[in-house]
């Protein structure tokens, strides 16, 4: 294809004659380039440049390793399962009778205690399992520029949202599966004193979304401060137990930008996932955030999982400059710092054993 | 007379009912008679005007055209299917008009390309449609000046001297006395001698100027087409006279006209429809054997993909089912709210998945590997070892897509005269009458030469002034006298200055065959003498009217064995000094008229010398250009009757200017230097020897040949018949009237084997009958010590004839020249007749030299382990002889000659060869005393590749074989084949006598697909092209022999010994290079799609993909697209100097090497373990976290992208600053695209919108340790398996390295990876290294 017609003015066959005039030397340049004869580094691997590399990479990732490591395990955690299948669970009533048109609030209490006092902010996490929230037609029905208030979108919902796009003509707001199927379980924590009273510890909703989602990518339609003016003439999703503009009192967190439901759009990459629900402050520096000691989740339990078998958790967490509790990447680091190390020991041997051998080996003949 | 007419118009009526019947022919009236009439009524309306078009696409035809063009690539459809099925929305996986992005920009990106090329050729198209040429006008009654485009056929043009022809001109007038006009076809087929063309037989006695107006005749020829040596037709005139025309009369458009001042003709073909342009078709396409494994590849990844759609749709269905009829809110339903069973589910996704992973199989492979094919095709172009300075010319890619072919030959065909010499026939030695002339001083010379050319340093400035004045690119018109000694010659050679090159360029290119080497030659004393002496004798009994009888018969052979040089031949005389007008001294013949005399001139065909009767002329057809030229020669009556009427009236002997100009006073004529022009180099060679000898062709006209003799002056040679070279003859003849003896005359040339033959047996008993058969006796043991010598020998005989044998002969002759069935072999026949009973005179050797470092290059490409075999026309002695000057034959090794005269014949001869070969290579092998010697046998051994249908390695031993012709054709016989295989390939080199150009096709034929190796031909001449175009690779010599093979190569160069770089720096570069980004991208799709497969266990198989579409589908065409096609360009994994010192380094590519096929699966395997790191390190280091989507699939991705930098770096040998910038740009493309992209729109990329993604992931200290981390763990075993490769098999160093420069040490430890891929082989490798003795290295693995 490219050789069809490299030189055509050549195999015309009639390529002018220079008549007269001076015939152009046609010799190539001598330039490096040309000659290829750039100068180059030639990265060789052998064993003198092999050999102190994998020892270098060894010694560098195997302390990186054991620094994340200690970070990680430096982590409080606390996970507790609420999802109710077994018979003896607090929830289990509540999962067994439920489904998504259910109106009547069904409200179950989890104890558990911590045995590790939580010093720094705690993130307060709802985790679901079983749950693709990255399956293709999922994670596509959603209509962004909806989100972002755009008033044409309200009212003519992409198609991508379909079959959650309409409800009886009117439009849903917000529409697609996502928005569908929100999780709209409540928690409440309550420490319980020693003494037996019950302390509701206070959550904070703000700031658990990213800021560029809340400030930017989401925004309620229109610039009306009244949100029900503002949705009038769309109806709620589907499974939604109040329309949009009721998700939250308080202004700044209502509408698209309530930051429960910005978390919830923000799909998560694995089946099982967590999402980060409320944050509990860090009072003063005297006390810690948790305290040791026995605790009672609340739970108002909304959202099904039986029918696909996943399991609802929620999670208490402190975090480090590496995010959450895991130790894997320390672990990954050390492993791969010691292969390395090894590989390097190795090649050393053989190197030293065959490299002299292959000296002798050259016999003249 | 009668029955001639009445034949002819029997001819011509045939000829119209054939017209009638087949309508194949083209009627031409001139324009001007209908210049008045409306242009419908124009009878040459139909024809194409001379507007050349050779662009493909107009503005509004370009976009369909272009297109349609590209569909024709299947991958391009394939593509094109897979964005269409974004389209349909049950298996859409990524937004449709983002799918259709990668395939609309590689068709873009080869529309733009051939929209350029368009553009290009739009623009030489409009250059030469706006070149002038002068066009008879009606209205002003004179010649204008038009543009080219606007001639029309039935046009009159008007040429000058120097001009190049615009269209296909059929020859009316001129204005050469003997209404010939000299063209140079040089740009048609390359060959630089003027053509002689004739005016059409009517006009040529025309007296006055040629008037277009008054013509009234109208022409039928031929219908267009690409023959170049045919055209027929004739012309009617007005008067119903009809006249044949033939190839002689037409001037074909781009020829440009010489020596002739001025000529009309009237146009037939135009435009498109001439010659030149029929005969212009493209550049081949070859497919590579590389691409041709590649395409093996790209269907196992088809199959792959196959595979894993089809896991992932069965995963799914099974995904679906388990959920049974609950649906869980993430299964969406469908956009009617219906549900969909997992089967159709399954269906569907299968298809989404081929969308997926479609990037598995490269969409920008194809593209990325013609971009770097002209980029190896523009460094093999620029590369200055590879340019000739003496021509100004460099090797040439004609073939653009098989340089990586280059890499992997095995078999190398090999043309010898031209190829391995220098096909500058030099006149070495002579024998006459029996005597031998040695010509020393002549050897002495050529050795200075020699001397000259190898110490080119000294430089000499003054002699630089000898040539200037042949310094002009028209050199027919001022070369002037220049008296070339064999001092003043240094200058022509040396290569040192560029102006230098250049002049000796500009002379060598206008004549071909005349460097000083061959014109000047030192007589030798001796024979000058004799011919000195014969010539005084001679002239004294002519001026005493005394019989020639009585001269001594030494003498008289010795002039007429230089007659026979000088005018046996049809070359042609110019002279520099009078280029408008050829050389013409018509010395009027004394000829009695005589009963048998008239008769024989009523049929002597008039002016008749085709010159391209020479079967040395690259004559496209030379059965039917044979055919035409003898055409030509057919009598009509009218010149016939001309001639008789001019016959009587020239009764007048040699005119007295004559007298003055032999005594001793040179006139002034004789200090024009002529220039001979020559259709082979022989000819030149012999015409120039006879110079050296006084006796110095002066004039040819085609009835009459002028030679200037010592003491005789100028005599005139009417020229009876000239009976061209052929190969089935091996011999040409001229008949002549000896100006002197006033005998007829016949000389004939030719291959000794055949002229021996027709010697006429000496009578046995008298004393002369003794002498002569002494004579033979003597001539055949110098003949055989001539081709001992490796020259090119030549017998050249005479023959008188009576009046009445002659005319018996003729009037035969005329038979077969008018007969219309089989007239070509009645011709052959007829020459036959002619030659027989011939009296010999003598023999010479010209010496054919060879080119500058053929044996070295021969030594090296052997040692790079290819076979070279040479098939050669010549005899078997000169071939064997130049076979061991250029080292293929080595004087310690056996030789096996096979000649045979019969199958069977051959059949044993084979048989006992191949068993002889058994008992004596293999047998031997247990005799301790040979082991040496059979491992020295050994060093040549390889195995064949892989591909190779025989499993066993064979040997090739240290023995050559010799094969003539007539052998050859009963071995390859279809019965014997094998055998001749079989004995063939366990020799060392094979040297093919006396083959025809069909043989040499055969045997590359039969070797490319028995043995399934690749081969490579390489030639220069028109006898080659049949070779080259059979060969995988076909190689041309752009030297002497005119640009047939050139024209049919895929690469052609200067000289041989370019072959070296070509093959063994070029062509492993260009293999290695494009092998190993073959597998790189194989390697890098894979991965990154396996990316995306391991995720389909994560999200229900649902066809999802963490990875942002816009990634996705640009990762391949911008991310990571620069730094494969730099490295693919210009790694080099063995320097330039490495790679020609150890020619065994080539073996690499014949192996296949670089590319074997478990290496594809090698890559596959690492590609999917890296893929896996790349997942799952940031799946275990994200997992149960709230990640969402993107925010995990960009780390991802940038992971993939530093890993398959990371892994080319690792690939890449040698690391110049392009491969760092192009590496670093890659990665911040990716970052700045990626940035921008996540802070253009918050709402606009769905379903990902990444806003801000990239930016917060920047600000995570996790991002950072998983950059660092993963890409060293998955090139662990990539860098383990190279570290090992360099810590086991590193030899040291002084092993591999001579005494070599700093920079050379580095590459010292590059060997041992290539070197090593040998080892697996069991190969033991010698190195004949200057430092080093003859080492060997058995390494165990």
């Amino acid at each position: 294809m490219m050789a069809s017609s490299y030189n055509a003015k050549e195999e015309d066959g009639h390529v002018a004659v220079p008549v007269g005039g001076t015939i152009k030397n046609k010799k190539p340049d001598n330039t490096a380039f040309k000659q290829q004869r750039l100068p180059a580094w030639q990265p060789i691997l052998t064993a003198g440049t092999v050999l102190p590399a994998f020892f270098v990479i060894g010694l560098i990732f195997i302390p990186i390793g054991i620094g994340l490591y200690v970070t990680s395990n430096n982590i409080r955690e606390f996970e507790i399962d609420y999802t109710g299948t077994d018979i003896d669970d607090p929830c289990f009533n509540c999962s067994q009778s439920f489904s998504w048109n259910n109106t009547r609030p069904c409200t179950c209490a989890l104890d558990f205690s911590l045995d590790h006092p939580f010093e720094s902010n705690v993130f307060m996490y709802y985790g679901l399992s079983n749950f693709y929230q990255n399956h293709r037609r999922y994670v596509k029905s959603r209509d962004d520029s909806q989100l972002n208030g755009d008033i044409n979108s309200l009212k003519n919902p992409s198609k991508e949202c379909e079959p959650y796009a309409r409800n009886e003509k009117a439009p849903i707001a917000p529409c697609g599966a996502i928005a569908n199927s929100m999780f709209n379980d409540t928690l409440d924590l309550y420490y319980v004193h020693p003494n037996g009273t019950r302390i509701q510890i206070p959550l904070s909703k703000k700031d658990i979304a990213w800021w560029t989602d809340k400030h930017v990518k989401f925004r309620n339609p229109g610039n009306n401060p009244n949100l029900t003016a503002a949705f009038q003439g769309t109806s709620k999703p589907i499974n939604w137990r109040r329309p949009v503009y009721e998700l939250d009192t308080d202004e700044e967190n209502n509408g698209f930008i309530n930051e429960d439901f910005i978390v919830w759009m923000r799909t998560a990459a694995l089946p099982t996932f967590r999402k980060l629900y409320r944050i509990i402050q860090k009072k003063n520096n005297m006390t810690p955030t948790l305290p040791r000691g026995n605790y009672t989740l609340e739970v108002s339990y909304n959202y099904p999982v039986r029918s696909f078998e996943g399991r609802k958790r929620v999670i208490l967490s402190t975090i480090s400059w590496m995010g959450g509790k895991n130790p894997f990447l320390g672990i990954a680091y050390i492993t791969v710092g010691s292969v390395c190390f090894f590989l390097g020991v190795v090649l050393l041997i053989i190197h030293h054993k065959y490299g002299s051998r292959n000296n002798s080996a050259d016999i003249p003949n | 007379e009668e029955r001639e007419l009445v034949k002819g118009s029997k001819e011509a009526k045939r000829q119209r009912k054939k017209t009638k019947k087949e309508y194949k022919t083209r009627t031409v009236h001139s324009n001007l008679l209908y210049y008045r009439t409306k242009a419908e009524d124009n009878p040459n309306r139909h024809y194409a005007d001379n507007k050349i078009k050779t662009t493909k696409y107009t503005l509004l035809s370009f976009l369909p055209k272009n297109l349609f063009e590209q569909f024709h690539r299947f991958a391009n459809v394939y593509f094109v299917f897979i964005a269409l099925l974004n389209f349909v929305p049950v298996c859409n996986a990524f937004q449709p008009e983002l799918a259709l992005a990668p395939v609309v920009f590689i068709l873009s990106v080869t529309a733009i390309k051939d929209l350029w090329e368009d553009y290009r050729r739009h623009r030489s198209d409009k250059e030469i449609n706006h070149m002038d040429c002068l066009v008879y006008s009606r209205p002003e009654r004179q010649y204008l000046e038009r543009f080219w485009k606007e001639v029309r056929v039935g046009d009159f043009i008007r040429l000058r001297c120097n001009e190049i022809l615009p269209a296909d001109v059929l020859l009316l007038s001129s204005s050469d006395p003997d209404r010939l006009v000299h063209i140079e076809t040089a740009t048609l087929d390359g060959e630089t001698n003027l053509k002689q063309r004739q005016v059409v037989r009517s006009f040529l006695d025309l007296d006055c100027e040629f008037d277009p107006s008054k013509y009234r005749s109208v022409i039928e020829c031929e219908k267009p087409n690409n023959d170049l040596a045919r055209f027929r037709g004739y012309i009617t005139h007005s008067s119903g006279r009809r006249d044949g025309l033939y190839k002689d009369n037409l001037l074909l458009r781009g020829c440009t006209i010489r020596n002739t001042e001025e000529c009309v003709g009237i146009v037939i073909y135009a435009g498109h429809e001439t010659k030149a342009m029929l005969n212009n078709n493209g550049p081949r396409y070859k497919r590579s054997k590389l691409e041709r494994q590649m395409n093996v590849d790209v269907g196992w990844c088809v199959i792959i993909l196959l595979v894993m759609c089809l896991f992932s749709a069965i995963g799914h269905g099974l995904w679906m089912y388990q959920y049974g009829e609950k649906r869980p809110v993430f299964d969406v339903l469908s956009p009617e709210g219906t549900h969909m069973s997992p089967v159709l589910s399954a269906i569907y996704l299968f298809l989404t998945m081929i969308i997926v992973f479609q990037v598995l199989i490269p969409i920008s492979l194809f593209v990325s590997i013609e971009i770097v094919k002209i980029c190896q095709v523009y460094f093999i172009h620029q590369d200055l070892e590879l340019y000739d300075e003496e021509t100004d010319s460099h090797l040439q890619c004609r073939a653009l897509n098989i340089t990586e072919d280059l890499g992997q030959m095995q078999y190398i065909f090999s043309d010898k005269t031209g190829t391995l010499t220098e096909n500058k026939m030099v006149f070495r030695r002579c024998t006459v009458a029996g005597v031998e002339y040695s010509h020393d001083a002549n050897a002495r010379r050529l050795a200075m030469y020699q001397d000259v050319v190898d110490s080119e340093e000294e430089d000499c400035p003054s002699h630089g002034g000898t040539l200037p004045r042949r310094d002009s690119v028209t050199s027919h018109q001022s070369a002037a006298k220049v008296v070339l000694r064999s001092q003043s010659t240094k200058s022509h050679r040396r290569t040192g200055s560029r102006a230098e090159a250049k002049r000796a360029s500009i002379l060598s290119k206008h004549t071909a065959f005349s460097s000083p080497m061959e014109k000047d030659i030192t007589p030798d004393p001796q024979l000058l003498d004799k011919v000195n002496d014969g010539g005084s004798q001679m002239d004294f009994k002519r001026f005493h009217s005394q019989s020639l009888s009585q001269m001594p018969s030494e003498l008289t052979d010795i002039i007429d064995f230089f007659i026979a040089l000088t005018i046996c031949n049809t070359v042609v005389v110019s002279s520099p000094n009078q280029p408008r007008h050829k050389v013409r001294m018509r010395f009027e013949l004394k000829s009695p008229v005589k009963t048998i005399e008239d008769f024989i001139k009523r049929f002597t065909p008039s002016r008749l010398t085709s010159s391209s009767n020479n079967s040395s002329s690259s004559s496209l057809n030379r059965s039917s250009n044979r055919g035409c030229s003898h055409l030509l020669t057919s009598p009509s009556a009218e010149s016939t009757l001309t001639k008789l009427d001019e016959e009587p009236s020239s009764p007048v002997p040699a005119p007295p200017t004559l007298g003055t100009c032999y005594d001793g006073k040179p006139g002034s004529q004789e200090e024009v230097e002529l220039r001979y022009e020559a259709e082979s180099p022989d000819e030149a060679a012999l015409v120039y020897a006879a110079r050296a000898y006084k006796c110095s062709l002066v004039g040819r006209l085609p009835d009459q040949v002028t030679v200037e003799f010592p003491h005789l002056g100028r005599l005139s040679f009417e020229l009876l018949h000239t009976l061209g070279f052929d190969s089935n003859r091996k011999r040409m003849s001229v008949v002549v009237r000896h100006p002197l003896t006033d005998q007829i005359t016949v000389y004939t040339k030719g291959a000794d084997s055949v002229i021996m033959d027709l010697i006429t047996p000496p009578p046995t008993d008298d004393s002369k009958g003794k002498r002569h058969r002494r004579i033979l006796y003597k001539t055949q043991n110098y003949l055989n010590r001539y081709a001992a010598d490796g020259l090119r020998t030549l017998c050249i005989a005479k023959k008188v004839m009576s009046k009445e044998e002659y005319a018996v002969w003729l009037r035969r002759h005329l038979e077969a020249e008018t007969a219309i069935q089989g007239r070509e072999d009645l011709l052959f026949e007829s020459a036959l007749r002619l030659e027989t009973n011939l009296h010999l005179l003598g023999a010479t050797g010209i010496e054919d030299r060879l080119q500058d470092g053929v044996p070295e290059t021969i030594a090296s490409l052997r040692k790079a382990g290819l076979q070279i075999w040479v098939l050669t026309g010549d005899k078997q002695e000169t071939a064997i002889n130049i076979a061991y000057a250029c080292k293929l034959l080595d004087p310690e090794e056996e030789i096996i000659t096979l000649n045979a005269d019969s199958q069977d014949a051959t059949a044993v001869l084979l048989e006992e060869s191949l068993h002889y070969i058994q008992v004596k290579f293999l047998c031997s092998s247990s005799d301790p005393s040979r082991a040496f010697q059979n491992d020295y046998a050994s060093v040549y051994s390889f195995s064949p590749p892989a591909s190779s249908s025989s499993s066993q390695p064979f040997l090739v031993h240290r023995l050559g074989l010799v094969i003539d012709g007539r052998t050859l054709a009963y071995a390859l016989d279809s019965s014997l084949e094998e055998k001749f295989l079989a004995v063939a390939r366990s020799c060392r080199s094979v040297l093919c006598c006396r083959s025809t150009p069909l043989q040499k096709s055969m045997v590359v034929k039969l070797v490319r697909n028995k043995l399934k190796v690749m081969t490579l031909a390489i030639g220069d001449g028109a006898n080659d092209v049949s070779m080259i175009q059979v060969a995988d690779v076909g190689v041309g010599i752009s030297g002497q022999e005119g640009m047939q093979a050139v024209m049919a190569s895929d690469f052609a160069m200067p000289r041989f010994r370019n072959l070296q770089k070509l093959l063994l720096v070029h062509g492993h570069w260009c293999y290695s290079r494009l092998a190993n980004m073959i597998l790189y991208f194989f390697y890098k799709n894979a991965m990154f799609v396996a990316l995306i497969f391991w995720y389909q266990f994560h999200c229900g198989f649902s066809g999802s993909a963490m990875i942002d579409q816009w990634y996705l589908i640009f990762f391949n065409l911008m991310f990571s697209a620069f730094p494969q096609l730099i490295t693919g360009t210009l790694d080099k994994d063995v320097s330039s100097e490495t790679l020609q010192e150890l020619p065994q380094l080539y073996m690499n590519g014949q192996n296949s090497e670089e590319y074997k096929p478990y290496m594809f699966w090698v890559n596959m395997i690492d590609a999917f373990y890296q893929s896996l790191v790349c997942f799952f390190i940031p799946y275990f280091a994200y997992v149960d976290s709230d990640v969402d989507l993107f925010t995990w699939g960009t780390p991802i991705t940038t992971l993939a992208l530093l890993t398959i930098l990371t892994h080319l770096g690792i690939e890449t040998k040698t690391w110049t600053w392009l491969n760092w910038l192009s590496i670093s740009f890659s990665v911040c493309l990716f970052f700045t695209v990626a940035l921008c992209y996540n802070a253009s729109c918050p709402s606009c990329f769905s379903p990902s919108s990444p806003y801000w993604t990239m930016q917060t992931l920047l600000g995570e200290p996790l991002f950072y340790l998983l950059c660092v981390l993963t890409p060293v763990a998955a090139l662990m075993p990539r860098s383990v398996g190279c570290a090992r490769k360099c810590a086991l098999k590193l030899l040291p160093s002084d092993v591999w390295l001579g005494p070599e420069s700093p920079s050379a040490n580095c590459e010292a430890f590059q060997f041992p990876t290539t070197i090593t891929a040998l080892h697996h082989h069991q190969l033991m490798l010698s190195f004949t290294h200057t430092t080093l003795i003859y080492k060997r290295h058995i390494i165990v693995i």
